[in-house]
């Protein structure tokens, strides 16, 4: 075989297999957006589900996915950037760096579910905290905030040296180059980054089955007072996100309706991760243009 | 050798040896840069122009591994002595950068940077400074209905004196430029060469460059460089008409570099 027909070769089995890598992806989002997306409805999106009775919804669920989220963030944001800011900014090369950003790597990668058993040993048990909204958040911090860390320190290094120096030239200090040249200069990567793995908090589900639960109390969303045990804002209660729910009915669901309901929350739940996605595209383009902007 | 005799010497570089790592890049320098006039550094490539430049405002600090022996006094006080404060030092050592490196921010929040994080916040104050320094910059003409415009719609050559209006705006002493024409078209480099030949009645200039030519045109003092040392330094017009030195002659006669 010579030189040309061995890359014609390759070239056609590459293509192969991307396109079969592109059609199982598409069939999967299809098959779940067509089996799902005629069940969904505003009923289905904002009603409680039922446990025996058909016509039960996901809106707890949804909100408790989302309340998740956010909680998450609220601890992942600063600790990342921080942490990354330290990383790429202060630290000194060497054998210290070297081990945290090892750490880092290891911890980003463990599986969710050993994850979600260290979260139900040191949050839930050790901790005393229950199963909550905080444990689960803690526990989506462990590997999301790796994650955070990672996406600072390389948009942080992303940072042209020339801006980096031409404000210590003028006499700044090092931290307020930070904040008024480079971090500015490399929001729009961290920007995107943070909503991609939110995205990724939002699909969770086995680090959340043992820390955040698998059930949620009969939520009064008249009641927003944080520190009351049926207020859907309070942050130590017990709390089943979208994921979970659509892993516990399709396992152990006795409504009648258990795999519609499943199918309608998985579409739910793919279009608000394609949506996270998107989203984060968008807005990652947005905001180069507009740092780039010629008016 | 003797400093040339132009006015009072600003800044004096004694016994000055800079190490990367293991590698010498500066040895043994000493001269004395004149109060406002210019100052040309010339020199083949990798001869430690920009190393010496980047001493003057310890911008070498930030190099990990770098070396420093010898002594750098500004005005009469050292400059790597313990109780010198990098940031004040940089505030009176200006710098100009090869490339253009404006902000990615409106050609106001360019200027008006520097004194905005030094303290200044008075609207007036600040609009004043940014105005004194474009204009000082010969900016202010092209620039002065479009100050909310990006810093990056204007052309390399605005950039430019943009990035030295920056630089003007913390009122330096000295300003610093590091072949700040050479990524520039012939006539944008004329302007800044123009311009440097006014600012240098207020500042202190040192300038790097590629160009002898240049070095020639605007300069009232020239050094010359090889491996790290000082070969030769002069009134430009003697350095260029009468080199003492066989290796400036070869140098400037285009023999090599
Ligand atoms: N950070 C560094 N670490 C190690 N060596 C360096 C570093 N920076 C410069 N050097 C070396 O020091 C020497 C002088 O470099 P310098 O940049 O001062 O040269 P230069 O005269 O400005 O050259 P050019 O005209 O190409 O800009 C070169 O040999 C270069 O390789
Ligand atoms: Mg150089």
């Amino acid at each position: 075989m010579n030189a040309k027909t061995a890359d014609k070769v390759a070239t056609v089995v590459i293509c192969l297999f991307a396109g079969i890598i592109v059609l199982v992806l598409l069939g999967l989002l299809g098959f779940i957006l067509f089996r799902g997306l005629s069940h969904i409805s505003w009923d289905f999106l904002t009603s409680a589900p039922e446990t025996i009775k058909a016509g039960g919804g996901i809106g707890p669920q949804l909100f408790n996915s989302l309340f998740l989220l956010v909680l998450t963030m609220l601890i992942t944001i600063p600790l990342g950037l921080g942490a990354g800011i330290y990383m790429s900014q202060y630290a000194k090369p060497g054998k210290v760096t070297n081990s945290i950003r090892l750490v880092v790597e290891v911890l980003s990668s463990f599986p969710s579910i050993v994850v979600g058993l260290f979260g139900l040993l040191v949050f839930v048990n050790i901790m005393g905290i229950g199963f909550s909204l905080f444990s689960g958040a803690l526990a989506l911090t462990v590997f999301n905030l790796p994650l955070m860390v990672r996406i600072t320190e390389q948009a942080m290094a992303g940072v042209p040296r020339e801006q980096k120096e031409a404000s210590l030239a003028l006499g700044l200090s090092r931290w307020k180059t930070i904040t008024s040249v480079m971090l500015p200069i490399a929001m729009p990567a961290i920007i995107t980054g943070t909503i991609l793995a939110a995205g990724r908090v939002f699909g969770e589900a086995a680090a959340l089955l043992f820390t955040a639960g698998m059930s949620s109390p009969r939520l009064d969303f008249t009641d927003w007072n944080p520190l009351s045990p049926f207020s859907p804002l309070n942050p130590f209660r017990p709390a089943e996100t979208l994921a979970v729910h659509i892993w516990k009915i399709n396992s152990e669901g006795l409504a009648p309706d258990a795999g519609e309901i499943a199918a309608g929350a998985s579409a739910v739940l793919v279009l608000t991760v394609l949506l996270f996605n998107f989203g984060a595209r968008w807005f990652g383009r947005f905001m180069h243009r507009k740092f780039t902007a010629t008016r | 050798m003797q400093a040339p005799a132009h006015t009072r010497a600003l800044i004096e570089i004694d016994k000055l040896n800079l190490y990367y790592g293991t590698f010498h890049a500066l040895k043994n320098v000493s001269m004395e840069i004149p109060e406002k006039a210019i100052t040309a550094f010339i020199g083949p490539s990798g001869c430690g122009k920009s190393t010496l430049l980047r001493t003057l405002n310890r911008m070498n600090d930030m190099i990990a591994g770098t070396r420093i022996e010898g002594k750098i006094a500004i005005g009469g006080a050292d400059i790597y002595s313990k109780e010198v404060d990098v940031e004040t030092l940089r505030k009176k050592v200006g710098m100009v950068f090869q490339q253009p490196n404006p902000f990615p921010k409106s050609i106001y929040d360019n200027v008006a940077y520097g004194p905005r994080l030094h303290g200044i916040s008075g609207r007036k104050q600040l609009d004043e400074i940014v105005e004194t320094s474009l204009r000082s910059a010969a900016l202010w003409e092209e620039v002065k209905d479009y100050l909310k415009r990006s810093a990056l719609s204007l052309s390399g050559g605005q950039q430019q004196r943009l990035c030295i209006a920056r630089a003007l705006a913390v009122e330096p002493d000295v300003l610093l430029m590091d072949e700040a024409t050479s990524a520039l078209d012939p006539i944008s480099t004329l302007k800044i060469e123009e311009l440097a030949q006014e600012l240098k009645d207020r500042y202190t200039i040192v300038m790097v460059t590629h160009n002898m030519h240049q070095a020639a045109r605007v300069s009232n003092q020239t050094v010359f460089f090889l491996n790290g040392e000082v070969v030769e330094y002069a009134e430009t017009e003697k350095l260029f008409s009468t080199p003492r030195d066989q290796r400036t002659e070869d140098y400037i006669s285009g023999r090599f570099g």
